[in-house]
């Protein structure tokens, strides 16, 4: 029996057969075999998406539950951790890989440079992406006490997600890349993107327009706030001449200046958009449940939201102050950039105190505490890089490891600490648990995670500083004091302290993973969770 | 406020919409006029597109994530000037699909490492840099010396590159595989076709030490050879070029 296929189902299929051709077409024309590979693996996901999808058209509408999706929120919550653990152990390889360089093993593929991508693309792309797909599912039903959209987007996103996650992550050991930093993936990895980016839009706006509350609820803006700027940065970024369809290779569409600026646009409003942005709609959503207070205060939410996404795009030049980038754009950068500071702080505000009246959980509730931690964390990182923008500080902390720091104290203390934070709530909300498996676990997490952080943060604060000093160190007669080399063999100790503390905080990562696996792997709630009307949420 | 960011909030098209709207704002700001403004890019003559070889040395540079640890951009500052030599200008990456300039010094900067160390050096001190510099925390790349070099491609990246606005002749396209082959023979044959074709300071001669044979080594170490030596500084106008 024929029925109509639904316009929505119509769009996925048609967007699965460009997939489905593109990837027949490169493991068709493709000549190096890593290339090949990855045509293949597109070529079946995207086959098995169209089997699956007919499948479906095939059979009887099935009743949609009248009940939230969880199930693929489960599937994101799993792909963030495998995705953390793998980003955090290559981390920390690469760590002692600068301390003991005889680890580099002298091979192509297991060289840092090759590896470096994979533990960027892994922490923030696979661990970061994943959290804020799978928490962004939860809270825009929640909030919205509307069930997903559609029954199959939800999936073809997770999926696709991960499928360009793959291809990125193989890709690099073998040689794969366009080394715009955190946009490595190659043209046809992007495109791939591209498309499942468009369905998470799509879905996300579907969703909302279901909603059952008059307003949307601040998180979902800055959720929102994530999918759009991410789309344009993306799809800027990315603008690229392919060699031809046999190579993964391509060209970037500009060239130096022009594409500097281009890229640090990109790549500084990928942490002011997804490890930002996404991770305040978390910490909107889940530090106020988990305190059971409302938002502090519903106007610094909206002066908080609208500074971040009006200033961020104006920073990007502050990581090319004193280059060859015109200095007009160098000083608006560094003002903007210190301008960002006023909203960023009143999401700081915006946090603890909404935190004020329930300090007693930040003793007895871990995961409160991960979320609290974070908020100091994300204070922390936004005044130091506001400060690092401004042009004399920038001239001591750029090329150094200074940066690296910032960039850990943000990425280590901000966005995992409130990642696990929300996850350790989510978990048992989701698999409708009890609670966590073990406090004491989420705990030892916690301390290890901060320890690690601080013990990383604090070794690249001295060897930035040293590096900075040591390259601008003159003697007497106005010759250089140290030659390069000696700010290298000086970097030791740091190197050595830093992998430690990352290596304390990849256990801290599985101490979590095996918390949160036996939490699934325990026995359900008692009493089925209700579904239905949910309070209505705080801030408005 | 809070009555229009009320009305705001009931609208998702709307909100993602002014979302968009505020977020791009910026870039068409501070990018857009990157492409207009003309002093952007300062004039100084010597700068020409990379040879194929040097472009295949370049893609195994990018390919291999160099830039992940050496810059290739001397800052207009003292002590980089003095350690590395003259600032970098716009222009001497004009060619440069994508840029390099790097975010990290944990080796120094490529800029002008062109002509400062030998062909043999490089070779030994890729394959393995703690032989010759003591402390050093480089990876080894032994096996780009044994790696031979695919050209193949050459002709379609030209061609992609002409695309994306390089000025490629098409002699130049045509002739890629051919040229980047020449380049590295040790008998220097057609120095003078290539000298012809990509201008005087093209470097000719085998450059990895095995006279004969086209690796990947031999690519890396011409691109790293002629890095920073085509801009004629003497001729760039201090003055012209202030932005």
């Amino acid at each position: 029996m024929l029925r109509r296929v639904p316009l929505e189902d119509t769009a996925i299929l048609c967007a699965l057969c460009l997939v489905l051709l593109g990837g027949l077409a490169i493991l068709g024309w493709g000549v190096l075999v890593p290339y090949v590979l990855h045509g293949w693996l597109i070529a079946l996901a995207a086959g098995w998406g169209i089997l699956w999808m007919v499948n479906r058209l095939a059979d009887a509408p099935a009743q949609v539950p009248q009940a939230y999706s969880d199930k693929v929120i489960r599937f994101g919550v799993v792909a963030a951790l495998i995705w953390g653990i793998i980003g955090f152990a290559v981390g920390d390889i690469l760590a002692w890989q600068l301390a003991i360089p005889a680890l580099n093993g002298d091979m192509a593929w297991t060289n840092f440079g090759r590896l470096r991508p994979v533990h960027t693309s892994g922490v923030i792309f696979g661990f970061g992406g994943n959290a804020l797909i799978a928490t962004s599912f939860y809270v825009v039903q929640r909030t919205s006490r509307a069930r997903l959209a559609s029954e199959t987007l939800p999936w073809l996103v997770f999926w696709g997600y991960n499928l360009f996650l793959v291809l990125a992550a193989s890709g690099y050991p073998l040689g794969i890349t366009q080394s715009k930093e955190y946009a490595e993936p190659e043209w046809y990895a992007d495109l791939l993107l591209l498309v499942v980016w468009l369905g998470y839009l799509a879905l996300y706006l579907k969703t909302l327009a279901r909603r059952a509350e008059p307003h949307i609820y601040v998180a979902n803006w800055y959720y929102l706030a994530f999918i759009v700027v991410i789309a344009m940065l993306h799809t800027v970024n990315n603008l690229s001449v392919p060699v031809s369809i046999a190579y993964p290779k391509s060209y970037s569409l500009f060239a130096g200046t022009q594409d500097a600026m281009t890229q640090w646009w990109y790549g500084h409003n990928a942490v002011g958009f997804l490890l930002t942005a996404g991770f305040l709609g978390m910490l909107y959503y889940f530090l106020p449940k988990a305190v059971n207070r409302p938002v502090y205060s519903y106007r610094m939410s909206i002066v908080g939201f609208w500074g971040i996404t009006f200033l961020y795009l104006w920073a990007g030049s502050h990581h090319l102050h004193y280059t060859a980038l015109p200095d007009w754009v160098q000083y608006l950068g560094m003002t903007m950039s210190i301008i960002l500071l006023v909203p960023s702080w009143a999401s700081v505000f915006n946090g603890i105190l909404t935190i004020n009246g329930a300090w007693d959980k930040v003793r007895t509730d871990p995961a409160v505490r991960f979320m609290m931690v974070a908020v100091l964390f994300y204070g922390l990182a936004t005044f130091e890089g506001s400060f690092m923008a401004i042009r004399p500080v920038n001239s001591l902390s750029h090329y150094t490891d200074w940066t690296v720091g910032h960039v850990h104290a943000g990425a280590l203390g901000w966005v995992a600490f409130v990642t696990f934070g929300a996850m350790y709530k989510m978990v048992p909300w989701v698999w409708q648990r009890e609670g966590v498996y073990s406090l004491k676990l989420e705990a030892w997490h916690f301390w290890l995670a901060l320890s690690g952080t601080l013990i990383y943060v604090g070794a690249m604060w001295n060897s930035g500083i040293t590096q900075s000093l040591m390259w601008q160190t003159y003697d007497a007669d106005g010759a250089f004091l140290y030659s390069f080399l000696d700010s290298v063999v000086e970097m030791h100790p740091y190197y050595a302290a830093r992998a430690v503390g990352g290596l304390l905080y990849l256990i801290g990562g599985c101490i979590g993973a095996y918390n949160i696996w036996m939490t699934v792997s325990g026995p359900r709630k008692t009493k089925t969770l209700q579904v239905g009307p949910i309070p209505r949420q705080p801030a408005e | 406020m809070s009555t229009q960011h009320q009305k705001l909030e009931r609208n998702s098209i709307g909100f993602a919409l002014a979302i968009l709207l505020m977020a791009s704002i910026g870039g068409i700001v501070e990018i857009a006029p990157l492409f207009t403004i003309e002093n952007t890019v300062e004039e100084v003559e010597g700068m020409r597109p990379y040879t194929p070889l040097e472009l295949a040395g370049r893609d195994i540079y990018v390919r291999e994530g160099c830039y992940a640890c050496h810059s290739q951009m001397i800052r207009t500052l003292r002590s980089d000037v003095e350690r590395y030599g003259h600032y970098s200008l716009a222009a001497e990456s004009m060619y440069d699909h994508p840029f390099q300039w790097g975010s990290k010094r944990t080796g120094p900067d490529l800029a002008r490492i062109g002509g400062k160390y030998s062909d043999a050096w490089h070779v030994a001190h890729l394959e393995a840099p703690r032989e010759l510099v003591e402390g050093s925390v480089m990876p080894g790349y032994a096996f780009l010396s044994d790696t031979r070099l695919a050209t193949g491609h050459l002709p379609a990246a030209l061609k992609a590159l002409s695309r994306a606005g390089v000025p490629y002749t098409e002699a130049q396209i045509e002739n890629a595989e051919k040229d980047a082959v020449w380049q590295a023979d040790f008998e220097q044959t057609y120095e003078s076709e290539l000298q012809e074709s990509y201008g005087a300071k093209v470097q000719v001669r085998d450059f990895d030490g095995q006279p004969g044979r086209l690796t990947e080594m031999d690519a890396l170490v011409a691109y790293l050879q002629m890095l920073g030596t085509l801009a004629e500084l003497d001729t760039l106008d201090p003055e012209e070029s202030s932005r």
